[in-house]
């Protein structure tokens, strides 16, 4: 495991690079097309990636006949005159700001993936939203609280885990001497695994089954996000795990419960060291303060960037081809894409891991009692 | 012409990050295989442990990723 | 960047879904299942406890049959041996009687025969004491002439006449 984890990481370290070589040579080959070519369509992968991990209002299948095939979803938005909602296909596949979605006397314009506060009148490209040098938007944007296709994502995870983990209570109850039956067979060793390996190890004997809930919840929640996640095709594929929001979120939680269950000594330890000298202890207490706050960040940082890694080297590799501009690489590309896709099954498997397994240190940490 | 100089800075950056990121990693899952070696018992913990002082040196360079990313956007 | 600036959408509906998600399945399935695997556990850990139990039990009886047995051998043994003792202790009783007996016999028999014997002497005394008349009658009426003589037969008479 430690060894394919080490290759993984090599891999990465090497493969690191290949999205920002991507930016230099795609604008290079840009510069060079655009010479030659006006009608050629350019081809940005830095872009390219950055939409297929972002978020965005309507859920993409695929592109039929030039046209593209999605499913709208729905627009919530906070707005100076109150809560607006409508559907994400009024704009038209639009994200260029150039269709005008007008709601309780207010304009909007789906720029980049946001919305904005549209202008009454278009600039000479067509766009409704003023931009300054760098080309981002001036305009105000929009309190968004919109059913994304990560929202969307989420909530097929939350069915999915409801209906599951129903079925497995289920099986528990029409079986006279609780035995597991089933699915039930092939989750509650994960089950035990959580409770012996990450719950009593890091809480302790004494308090773990309070905690047993959320740290199952959240191990299965990210893993299944996980997984949603590296399905390629509709209605999986989202970026959901890989989203800061959503890794911020979480980690935010931990820290909140982290909070309310710590006891005396974990403040004691923190803001006036026992057992060292009084310069130390002036020493260590912002070190320590800092340290309070840097991980649940940590914990935000690691899971959105190991699983954003893992899709941006995946979509990288097959950019390969259209970066290259020739078919003949997709044999090493569809490999590579291969052999990485089977490593990340893997490591997603362990971010939820580690990160259930730190939010059960950090609680332990909290409830450790004077000794 | 701008962007593509941060973009060189963050590209750098990032291959830095994971250099020292792959000199830890390493270390630990060295010293992690040599003492299973020498108690094949302890396997298990190890493992775990092993897992979790990644996670910690992974965090650090993954930080590095993340400046270089901020970075770039500049 | 995008990247790395978090939504609020998405930061609220995760927080949102994550705390229904944590109370639906604390209540509906994290509960059920947990108390179902800690009651199997401790099911099962009470079986081996009981199987543990009923094996020390086991053992147990074998034990006590053993002692059992042994102690119904040694009281066998015991019971042999004083059997055999009493039949000694008979014999011997036995022995000493018939030969209690047999001296009494015997010394009844010898004191008979010391009577006897008495008897006899004394008999044989007063034979003596008749025969010595006889003899001295004899003498008296062929030697009563010389005195002398007569006196020398009377005493080589009772020289010759041996008491036993």
């Amino acid at each position: 495991m430690i060894a394919k984890k080490t290759i993984r990481k090599t891999l990465l370290a090497l493969l690191l690079f290949i999205p920002f070589f991507g930016i230099l040579s795609a604008q290079e080959h840009q510069e060079e097309t655009s010479k030659e070519t006006k009608e050629k369509e350019d081809f940005n992968i830095a872009e390219m990636i950055l939409h297929h991990i972002g978020d965005s209002h309507n859920f993409h299948i695929l592109d039929w006949k030039g046209h593209p095939v999605s499913i709208p979803l729905p627009v919530i938005l906070w707005t100076d005159n109150g809560l607006v909602t409508f559907m994400s296909s009024e704009f038209h596949h639009d994200e260029e700001g150039k269709v005008v979605v007008e709601k309780k006397g207010q304009k909007f314009a789906l720029f980049h993936g946001k919305i904005y506060y549209a202008n009454d009148t278009p600039n000479e490209d067509g766009i409704y939203v003023t931009l300054d040098k760098e080309s981002h938007p001036a305009n105000k944007k929009v309190l968004n609280f919109s059913i994304t296709r990560n929202v969307f994502s989420m909530f097929l995870s939350m069915i999915v885990l409801i209906l599951l983990f129903g079925a497995m209570a289920k099986s528990y109850k029409k079986s006279e001497k609780n035995l597991p039956s089933g699915i039930a067979k092939f989750i509650e060793p994960i089950i035990i695994f959580v409770r012996d390996e990450i719950a009593i190890p890091n809480i302790g004997e004494k308090h773990y089954a309070r905690y047993m809930p959320f740290l199952l919840t959240i191990f299965f929640f990210i893993w299944l996000n996980n997984i949603f996640g590296i399905i390629p095709f509709f209605p999986f594929g989202s970026n959901l795990s890989g989203n800061i929001a959503f890794t911020g979120a979480l980690a935010l939680i931990t820290f909140i419960i982290t909070l309310f269950s710590s006891k005396k000594s974990y403040w004691s330890h923190m803001l006036w060291m026992p057992g060292v000298p009084v310069y130390m202890k002036i020493f260590l207490a912002p070190i320590e303060l800092m340290g309070m706050f840097i991980k649940p960040i940590a914990l935000m940082i690691r899971l959105f960037a190991n699983i954003t890694a893992g899709h941006v080297i995946v979509l990288a590799l097959v950019g390969l081809i259209f970066i290259l501009g020739t078919a003949w690489v997709s044999p090493a590309s569809v490999l590579f894409t291969a052999f990485i896709s089977i490593i990340e099954v893997l490591v997603i498997a362990i971010q939820a891991y580690i990160f259930t397994m730190l939010s059960a240190l950090y609680f332990g940490q909290a409830l450790e009692e004077e000794h | 012409m701008n962007e593509l100089h941060f973009g060189a800075f963050a590209a750098i950056g990032a291959g830095l990050a994971s250099i020292g990121g792959g000199i830890g990693i390493g270390k630990i899952g060295g010293a992690a295989m040599e003492a299973m070696a020498r108690q094949p018992e302890m396997q298990g913990k190890l493992q775990g442990s092993a897992i979790v002082l990644i996670a910690f040196i992974e965090a650090i360079a993954l930080f590095a990723v993340v400046v270089s990313f901020l970075a770039m956007s500049k | 960047m995008d990247l790395v600036t978090p939504e609020i959408g998405l930061i609220f509906w995760t927080t949102i879904s994550f705390l229904v998600l944590l109370f639906i399945l604390g209540k509906f399935a994290w509960k059920p299942i947990l108390n179902s695997v800690n009651e199997r556990e401790e099911g099962i850990r009470k079986a081996l406890n009981e199987a543990d139990k009923a094996r020390q039990e086991m053992q147990d009886l074998k034990s006590d049959n053993e002692k059992i047995l042994k102690e119904a051998r040694v009281e066998r043994d015991l019971l042999l041996k004083e059997a055999r003792d009493i039949k000694n202790s008979m014999i011997e009783e036995a022995k000493e009687e018939a030969k209690n007996q047999a001296n009494k016999i015997i010394e009844q028999a010898k004191t008979s025969i010391e009577n006897e014997k008495l008897a006899a002497i004394s008999e044989i005394k007063n034979q003596v004491a008749d025969l010595s008349l006889n003899i001295a009658e004899k003498v008296v009426k062929g030697e009563l002439s010389d005195k002398d003589k007569q006196l020398k037969l009377v005493e080589q008479l009772l020289g010759e006449v041996k008491l036993q």
